[in-house]
């Protein structure tokens, strides 16, 4: 099992993760799971009824907005990295954080690395399955390695223009 | 010349500092190769034919006369002793040590500049119109624009890992020096009729093996709307670029494919989802416009005596300022253009010792304003006619007045095989003979504007696709080869130029150019250029020249 980071107020720690990932071809365990966008347009109204919390799992080719109805019932939208070079998700992430004002877990899952923790934050992620072994305090250091941002995005943070006003 | 904050500066510290920890793990064994390569190219390194190259940005190709110092100490400490100014308006250095590229940076940092976004697939630096805050053309000054657009695009969490990189120009007058509209993204600032600021949008050019002139997609954003358009622009590149074929992930095939305006409507729909929570408060523009160091010109007369009398004595100088020097909007004053290729020469190149010459030169006459011109030049925007004499000497002291801009012997090239890792061929020697070739200067302007541009391979670094004459390298069975195409323009008038005919051997391009010359010095029209007779006559008349030999 890989290394879950939570990222809650401010603060990455070691979470237990309390969700099953489950893949398309696998039977579905007891309790909280992820499974794909596909098996959750075609099973997740069932699963919802059975009392378990779900996560939904998305290609990088497949819209947030195919949610949008079913955001406030999903606890958590696992964003694939099929590789670190693939940014689709990061729109994505933003898109459910800013457009859908999604408030449940959006978790980075695949080729997750610590380079690339400070946009991932910034984007809206606050839950990480580091590929590369990276520690909550690894993880911590690598998203504040800038003192400034020049843009505005998903997280609170303010950017260059703002600092500048104060 | 803007100038850097506490903000501005802390961010590149922070930058350097990263990288400095970057390459002490790789340095250590920690990261292997394969893992330092993205972090390395993140920050402009790359490993080329025969060292690192380090690729400096050089923000809309701006300059103050701290920084080309900084870059001449660089080149010297550094390097051997010289830079090569590319056709994005960068700097690079060619023969760097790993171990060395930390301090480079910290030295950079120290005189606010960097290598950020220089490589990878990210927003590039953005290019401008290098007569900025000079031209009596302009609308209004890019550098503005350009400088919110670099703050924006600067480590954007969204837009860091595209499908392929992302080059913005922005021109601000009807006279197009930047190529816009082969750029991913082409902004010409326009005034609406009520006389309110804004943008030309054009997406989707670009060069490569499949060049396009980029298609307008709005005809007038508002000016204070820019960063929440291109937010948009770039969200739907972003998701729906292809990322399964490099050669096709660029923005140009994204608007090919789905036609310009299908492209334009679904930015129109982003645009209209993010709204203007995303662009820069009024106030934040005007802090940036205050943030470039004034200009101040003096009352003058319109014209100069000093510079008239020289003009009429000196012939040499006289034909400077024919082809190197340009109207100012200031009374007195002129830009002037200092040629980075000096007929044998290695197009671009600049030495130490030259960096520190223009460096002192803006310093004293030139308000400490330095630019880089998309065609490898440098440019001093800001020069009293009175002192043009002086500058003038000084530049030609270390070669660096060569009269050519425009010139058949102001030749576009990339570094080709004498350095780079993808190329099929050679450009530099290609470009040297042909300077040779039309040296005499008499005969270079009695030809007048014609652009060269060549490139080693098909990526097309050197736009040879918007050449009047373009020329590309290519490999046929180990031997170097180049093809001509014909027609092409990175300007107002852009067009994509056609492949004349089969590719000649290098020791018979300049011989064809002259060919082709004498078929346009024979058939032009009263104030026609190059182009203007190509495109009346079409190409057959050239062919027939370049291939006579081989009925």
């Amino acid at each position: 099992m890989p290394t879950l980071i939570k990222l809650e107020a401010g603060r990455f720690t070691r979470a237990e993760d309390p969700f099953t990932s489950v893949g398309d071809d696998q039977e579905l365990p007891p309790g909280d799971v992820i499974i794909s966008l596909t098996r959750f347009q075609n099973d997740g109204e069932r699963l919802l009824g059975q009392g378990r919390a779900l996560g939904v799992r998305l290609e990088p080719a497949e819209e947030a907005a195919a949610l949008a109805y079913d955001l406030p019932r999903i606890a958590v939208v696992a964003l694939a990295f099929p590789g670190y070079r693939d940014g689709r998700a990061y729109t994505s992430a933003r898109v459910l954080r800013e457009r859908y004002g999604f408030k449940g877990e959006v978790r980075a899952v695949g080729d997750v690395l610590r380079e690339q923790a400070q946009f991932m934050v910034r984007c809206g992620f606050d839950a990480f399955e580091p590929a590369d072994g990276a520690t909550p305090e690894e993880w911590a250091a690598a998203a504040a390695r800038f003192r400034h941002v020049y843009q505005r995005a998903a997280d609170s943070r303010a950017p260059a223009f703002a600092e500048r006003e104060e | 010349m803007y100038r850097y904050d506490a903000i501005d500066r802390e961010f590149l510290t922070d930058r350097a500092n990263e990288f400095r920890s970057q390459v002490v793990r790789r340095l250590a064994g920690e990261i292997t190769e394969d893992q330092f390569k993205p972090l390395r190219l993140m920050n402009g390194l790359y490993l080329q034919l025969h060292a690192y190259m380090l690729r400096i940005a050089i923000p809309y190709g701006s300059l103050d006369s701290r920084q080309l110092r900084k870059l001449a100490e660089i080149a010297r400490t550094y390097d051997k002793g010289y830079g090569h100014f590319t056709t994005r308006t960068n700097l690079q250095f060619h023969w760097i040590k790993l171990a060395d590229a930390p301090d480079i940076l910290d030295h950079l940092a120290s005189v606010d500049m960097h290598a950020i976004q220089t490589s990878g697939n990210c927003i590039r630096n953005v290019t401008a119109d290098p007569f900025s805050g000079a031209t009596p053309e302009e609308i209004d000054d890019p550098r503005v624009w350009s400088e919110a657009i670099r703050q924006w695009s600067s480590l954007h969490p969204e837009f860091s890992f595209l499908p392929r990189k992302f080059k913005i120009a922005i021109t601000a007058s009807a006279k197009d020096r930047t190529a816009a509209r082969v750029h991913d993204i082409g902004l010409a600032i326009k005034r609406d009729r009520s006389g309110a600021l804004g943008f030309e949008v054009m997406v989707g050019g670009g060069l490569g093996a499949t060049p396009y002139v980029g298609p307008t997609i709005r005809e007038f954003l508002p000016a204070s709307r820019l960063l929440s358009y291109l937010e948009a622009i770039l969200r739907v590149y972003n998701r729906l670029g292809r990322r399964d074929n490099r050669t096709k992930a660029r923005i140009k095939i994204l608007v090919a494919s789905l036609g310009a305006e299908e492209f334009a409507r679904k930015v129109e729909a982003e645009w209209e989802a993010i709204g203007p929570g995303s662009d820069l408060p009024d106030t934040e523009l005007a802090r940036i416009r205050a943030a470039f160091a004034p200009t101040a010109f003096e009352t003058l007369p319109a014209r100069s005596t000093a510079f008239e009398e020289a003009k009429g004595t000196n012939p040499a100088f006289a034909r400077f300022v024919r082809n190197n020097v340009k109207p100012h909007k200031a009374p007195g004053y002129a830009i002037v253009e200092v040629s980075l290729k000096a007929i044998g020469a290695t197009p671009g190149d600049a030495s130490a010792e030259q960096m520190e010459v223009v460096a002192d030169l803006a310093e004293r006459y030139g308000q400490n304003d330095i630019r880089v011109t998309h065609e490898q030049n440098l440019v001093l925007p800001h020069v009293k006619q009175d002192d043009l004499p002086t500058v003038y000497a000084a530049l030609a002291a270390v070669d660096l007045a060569t009269p050519n801009i425009n010139l058949i012997s102001d030749i576009i090239a990339c570094p080709g095989l004498d350095y780079c890792a993808l190329a099929n061929a050679r450009a530099i020697p290609v470009a040297q003979h042909i300077a040779e070739r039309f040296a005499d200067q008499d005969r270079a302007e009695l030809i007048g504007e014609l652009k060269i541009k060549i490139s080693g391979c098909i990526n097309a670094c050197g736009h040879h696709h918007v050449g009047h004459i373009g020329i590309l390298g290519v490999d046929k069975k180990g031997e170097e080869f180049y093809q001509l195409t014909l027609g092409g323009s990175g300007a107002e008038d852009a067009s994509v130029g056609k492949v004349l005919g089969p590719a000649l051997p290098a020791n018979k391009v300049a011989e064809a150019i002259d060919a082709m010359v004498d078929v346009y010095l024979s058939q032009r029209q009263e104030g026609e250029r190059f182009l203007d007779t190509l495109r009346r006559t079409g190409a057959a008349p050239f062919k027939e020249a370049v291939y006579a030999d081989a009925h």
